[in-house]
């Protein structure tokens, strides 16, 4: 649908611009300078993202002067995995062309995944001193059953389910962090992908597949404690006695030096030979095809690797956020990370990170409150009613003037000294 | 006393002729002390003297006297019913000043159900057909043996015919259940099982009811229902053994729990039963400490799994009817399974109309978003959100014009002319600027779909409005006992049809049709024959979004209308469309049938679970679309498009 021009690649590559002009033919590979100088725009990312984490820390209450909240370091802990959970989101929309709605139900995958851990340790330890008591030591099962009973007592259940045969172990509850959403990917993916499901079409696809996951997960049978959710995950078993000021630091940090890494994973891979087949098939799919690349194997990659990304920042964000429940994965979830991404600029990394970063903290300030009423004389405009009405209008407005987004600017201040 | 003499005698002369005609009063003199202190026991007495009597005003006292309203006068031992302040007296009605000391008679509970059987009896035969009637409902909630006799008698005079089938039926369950003998009761069952109601049902499983049982061996002279295997699905062999328990054939068993009771009991000092408490936290330590103990005697001996096979292997399993009679249970059995073959089929049968009813509204919400998916292939995220439109604006309607007829014959062309209105506007402002990047529609309108949606909300409330159906909408057509459709679900039926009907004309028999297909297959070459490919987009979408309102009317009438109504639509609407076949009405018709018939399929095997329903048919849907991305009715050849 989207008729590709030949501008079109070279204007997607981002903050590749800077090194050896690439055409669709060159390979970027050939550069013998380092993978970062080729890409400066990772270099002034990183850059900026630690100046960021260090001064957060250095305003912190737990390290530093205590100029910002504990409560208010969470939200930028947070906000750096909606952070890179939209850059995953860029790399398979931005880049790939599939307008995924489901990167939002791998985020919430991953949350539950080390959410399972983190309660069913929590409890343990719970459970474990209160037995302590007793005048006998309990038995193995005594334990469990008390867990259980702990656990699924708000859905009248005491059963563990075969979903927490792997609870009691963090090492492979992180494991299915990355596991559970990448295999649903792949699998999901490749009925899709096979079957030449695109466009419009994939859209809405994955859309029902978040939908049926959250459906599933709001029944009080499906084994994660219904409409309850996980809660008290910002307990971290074994450091209760660390203050929840020194947990936000460390988390920040966590999320920041995942959201480096991640981004330079993605510079890594939307760079080279194989960055330019993925922009390829974004803009014509059937011409890539006839070229003999097996599109449905980079497709397929693309959408299992930022599903995995995603899993991982979900299982970042949600001991920060403290409590995981299947609204979190409702479709309109996933659908606001598109907005996030196409407000910041897609196609270009540091776009869906300015996207989230400003539209998920603009969104936190008019319905927290923060931001001041305005009063027509006849009318009173509160925000927090008004909030989602201008965020509707303003992606209107962004998709049909600013289709770059905010990244877009940036294009404006390298074009002057070329 | 000489006065209180006089009193009575001047009132036993007032009666007319108390030897000739019996009066109440004297029935109750006769047994006075019955009447004032009543038991369960006597009472029967007086409540036979009074059956006989056939005074009609024994009911009211009857009823009197059930509700605790009698009174007894101490100065001559007379009753009468107490009004108020005032005493009424029981023959003749008169209302006799209260100042007379008067102690009320106080029936106990049991007393006053002997009294209730006797007043059935009356009731069946009272002139009045509502005391008729609720006296055979009475008997229907709590059916007893003795209610056959009087209501089989008050049959043949029975002057309502409605009424008389109901005391026939009504009969003939006390008879299946009650009678005497057993050909008698096997012909009343045989006789039930030409019906399907839940009573009749109720009435043979009553008569089917069992109870479990063991013993040692298969008792000869029990009706036995079924024998059953300790470790089949019927009876697990821990329940099994539970029944052992319960009839005292064998111990019962020291549970995980009553060991560690019996262990801490018996602590001495930092042993158990010779074991260190420290060691106790496994099951098999436990089990060692507890034999320890039993063999020492203070405890009870635990019941090893040998001893339970044992047990369980020596005894024989099986439930009993509560009825004596094979013949009889025979015969229920029977009527049963047929009655239930037939429900079965009703029940399919009235699934299908529920199915065809969701199906209709799944087509109505849909065929907006097919027309402007389809023609235009534009997604319009915000098409629920017309939907709700339509809602409120029929609510607005219903605000200002309160005739409900009126205002729902108002609201449905008003909703589809605001709706068209905003889906123009949409078209004009947003889409037409996006044709050729059909994800970023998706995106656009998603963008107008929340900010309407937060509209609605500051607009409107968060709480659900109500949109009345008109009163000849109410109730439901029903069929049988089984069967039954509500009238709104059929006027939504019929208002889809003639949907489906309009836009099949539309489409393929006027000029905007034939030029809305044109720029569908070729927009070029449509331009280029004069036809303006702006103005068809425009109408078109306008049309889609119009639909979506009338949708939104429909919808609202049986659910609740609020501003996030659209929502619970747009991805069932998706769906109807992507399995339909995008482009096709008749693809649509399809996928709505399919995803309404599945639905209600999928709640019929599990219908706890409505949230799980739709769970299974959303994964149905993304397996299907693997095996006919293009939908079940594709469009073939150049129409096709890509």
């Amino acid at each position: 649908m989207t008729r590709p021009t030949p501008s079109s690649v070279r204007k997607y590559l981002g903050g590749a611009r800077g090194g050896s002009a690439p055409s669709p033919g060159a390979t970027p590979l050939g550069g013998a300078r380092p993978f970062v100088m080729r890409h400066p725009s990772v270099l002034w990312f990183l850059l900026a993202l630690s100046a960021f984490t260090l001064g957060v820390t250095f305003l912190s209450d737990a390290f530093g002067i205590g100029l910002l909240s504990t409560s208010f370091v969470k939200t930028l802990g947070k906000t750096l995995c909606l952070c890179l959970v939209a850059i995953a989101m860029d790399v398979v929309w931005g880049y790939c062309g599939i307008l995924s709605l489901g990167h939002f139900a791998f985020f919430g995958i991953g949350g539950y995944a080390i959410g399972m851990w983190l309660m069913y340790a929590r409890t343990e330890r719970i459970v474990e001193a209160s037995l302590a008591e007793a005048p006998l030591p309990p038995t193995e099962q005594e334990v469990i059953d008390a867990i259980g009973v702990q656990i699924f007592g708000v859905v009248g259940s005491s059963e563990f389910p075969a979903l927490w045969a792997f609870a009691d172990s963090l090492a492979l509850q992180l494991l299915m962090v990355a596991l559970v959403p990448g295999l649903l990917a792949l699998v999901f993916g490749w009925l899709a992908f096979r079957s030449r499901v695109t466009g419009v079409y994939l859209s809405i696809l994955t859309q029902a597949m978040t939908l049926a996951l959250s459906l599933y997960l709001f029944q009080n049978d499906s084994g994660l404690r219904g409409n309850n959710g996980l809660s008290g995950l910002q307990n971290i078993p074994g450091f209760e006695a660390v203050p929840q000021s020194v947990i936000s630091i460390v988390f920040l940090w966590a999320s920041a030096l995942a959201l480096g890494l991640g981004y330079v994973l993605f510079a890594w891979v939307v760079s080279g030979k194989m960055g330019s087949v993925i922009r390829a098939i974004r803009d014509d799919e059937a011409r890539v095809r006839f070229l003999g690349y097996h599109v449905e194997s980079y497709k397929l990659f693309v959408f299992t690797l930022t599903a995995i990304v995603a899993g991982i920042a979900g299982a970042l964000y949600y001991p920060q956020a403290g409590i995981i429940n299947p609204a979190e994965i409702a479709p309109i979830a996933s659908i606001y990370l598109a907005v996030w991404v196409a407000i910041g600029g897609r196609g270009r990394l540091y776009g869906a990170v300015i996207g989230a970063a400003f539209v998920s903290l603009l969104s936190s300030w008019f319905t927290g409150g923060g931001a001041p009423d305005i009063p027509l004389g006849f009318y009173t405009i509160q925000w927090t009613d008004w909030w989602l009405v201008l965020l509707g209008v303003s992606f209107v407005v962004v998709t049909l003037f600013f289709p770059k987004g905010i990244g877009g600017l940036f294009d404006h201040l390298v074009r002057k000294d070329p | 006393m000489l006065r209180a003499f006089l009193i009575a005698l001047a009132l036993c002369v007032s009666l007319p002729g108390p030897t000739v005609a019996q009066t109440l009063q004297d029935i109750l003199q006769t047994h006075a002390d019955l009447v004032a202190k009543p038991s369960r026991k006597t009472v029967g007495v007086v409540l036979d003297d009074l059956a006989a009597s056939n005074l009609p005003q024994a009911v009211d006292f009857l009823e009197a006297w059930q509700g605790r309203e009698v009174v007894r006068r101490a100065s001559d031992g007379r009753f009468f019913r107490k009004e108020g302040d005032a005493l009424v007296d029981l023959d003749t009605g008169e209302v006799i000043s209260s100042d007379i000391d008067a102690k009320p008679v106080r029936p106990n509970g049991g007393v006053r159900r002997a009294i209730g059987e006797v007043l059935v009896q009356f009731q069946l035969s009272s002139p009045d057909l509502s005391r008729r009637q609720a006296a055979v409902e009475a008997i229907a909630r709590s059916p007893a043996a003795d209610q056959l006799a009087p209501l089989s008698a008050s049959i043949p005079d029975e002057p309502d015919p409605s009424l008389k089938a109901r005391k026939a039926q009504l009969a003939q369950m006390l008879t299946a259940r009650f009678a005497d003998d057993t050909a008698t009761r096997v012909a009343a069952i045989a006789a039930l099982s030409g019906s399907m109601s839940i009573e009749t049902r109720a009435v043979l499983n009553q008569i089917l009811a069992t109870r479990p049982g063991v013993a040692a061996s298969l008792p000869d002279d029990a009706n036995i229902a079924t024998v059953l295997t300790p470790g089949s699905d019927a009876l697990s062999r821990e329940d099994a053994y539970a029944h052992l328990v319960d009839a005292g054939l064998a111990p019962a068993p020291v549970t995980a729990a009553a060991i560690r009771d019996a262990l801490i009991a018996n602590i001495d000092g930092e042993t158990v039963g010779g074991v260190a408490v420290a060691d106790l936290d496994t099951d098999a330590a436990r089990a060692t400490a507890y034999v320890a103990l039993a063999t020492a005697g203070i405890v009870p001996p635990p019941v090893t799994d040998a001893d339970r096979e044992a047990a369980l292997d020596a005894h024989v399993f099986y439930t009993l009817y509560a009825e004596d009679d094979p013949a009889v249970t025979t015969a229920a059995e029977e009527a049963l399974t047929a009655i239930e073959t037939r429900v079965g089929v009703n029940q399919v049968l009235d699934l299908s109309l529920d199915a065809l009813s969701l199906a209709s509204i799944y087509f109505l919400a849909a065929i907006g978003l097919a027309i402007t998916f389809g023609v235009m292939g534009v997604i319009n995220m915000a098409h629920g959100e017309f939907i709700m439109m339509g809602a409120y604006t029929g609510y607005v309607v219903q605000l200002v014009v309160p005739d409900y007829t009126l205002s729902i014959l108002l609201a449905l062309p008003l909703a589809f002319a605001v709706t068209f209105g905003a889906g123009v506007a949409m078209e004009r402002l947003v889409i037409r600027w996006l044709y050729h990047r059909p994800l970023e529609t998706l995106l656009a309108t998603f963008g107008i779909s929340i900010a309407l949606q937060q509209l609605a909300k500051n607009v409107f409330g968060t709480q659900a409005r109500p949109l009345t159906s008109p009163g000849w909408l109410d109730g439901a057509w029903v069929l049988n006992d089984v069967v039954a459709i509500s009238y709104i679900r059929i006027a939504i039926f019929v208002l889809a049809l003639t949907f489906l009907a309009l836009i099949l004309f539309v489409l393929n028999r006027t000029r905007l049709g034939l030029e809305v297909r044109a720029v569908t297959q070729n927009p070029g070459m449509a331009a280029s024959m004069g036809i303006n490919p702006d103005r068809i987009n425009m109408l078109t979408f306008g049309l889609g979004s119009g639909i979506a309102g009338i949708a939104g009317v429909a919808i609202g009438l049986y659910a609740k209308v609020t501003s996030e109504m659209g929502t619970d639509y747009i991805v069932q609407s998706f769906m109807t469309v992507v399995v339909g076949g995008v482009g096709n009405v008749w693809g649509t018709l399809a996928g709505a049938a399919l995803i309404g018939f599945l639905q209600k399929g999928i709640e019929w095997f599990n219908p706890s679970n409505t949230l799980a329903a739709q769970t299974y048919m959303i994964l149905f849907i993304i397996l299907f679309i693997q095996f006919r991305p293009k939908g079940i009715v594709a469009l073939r050849g150049r129409a096709a498009g890509d």
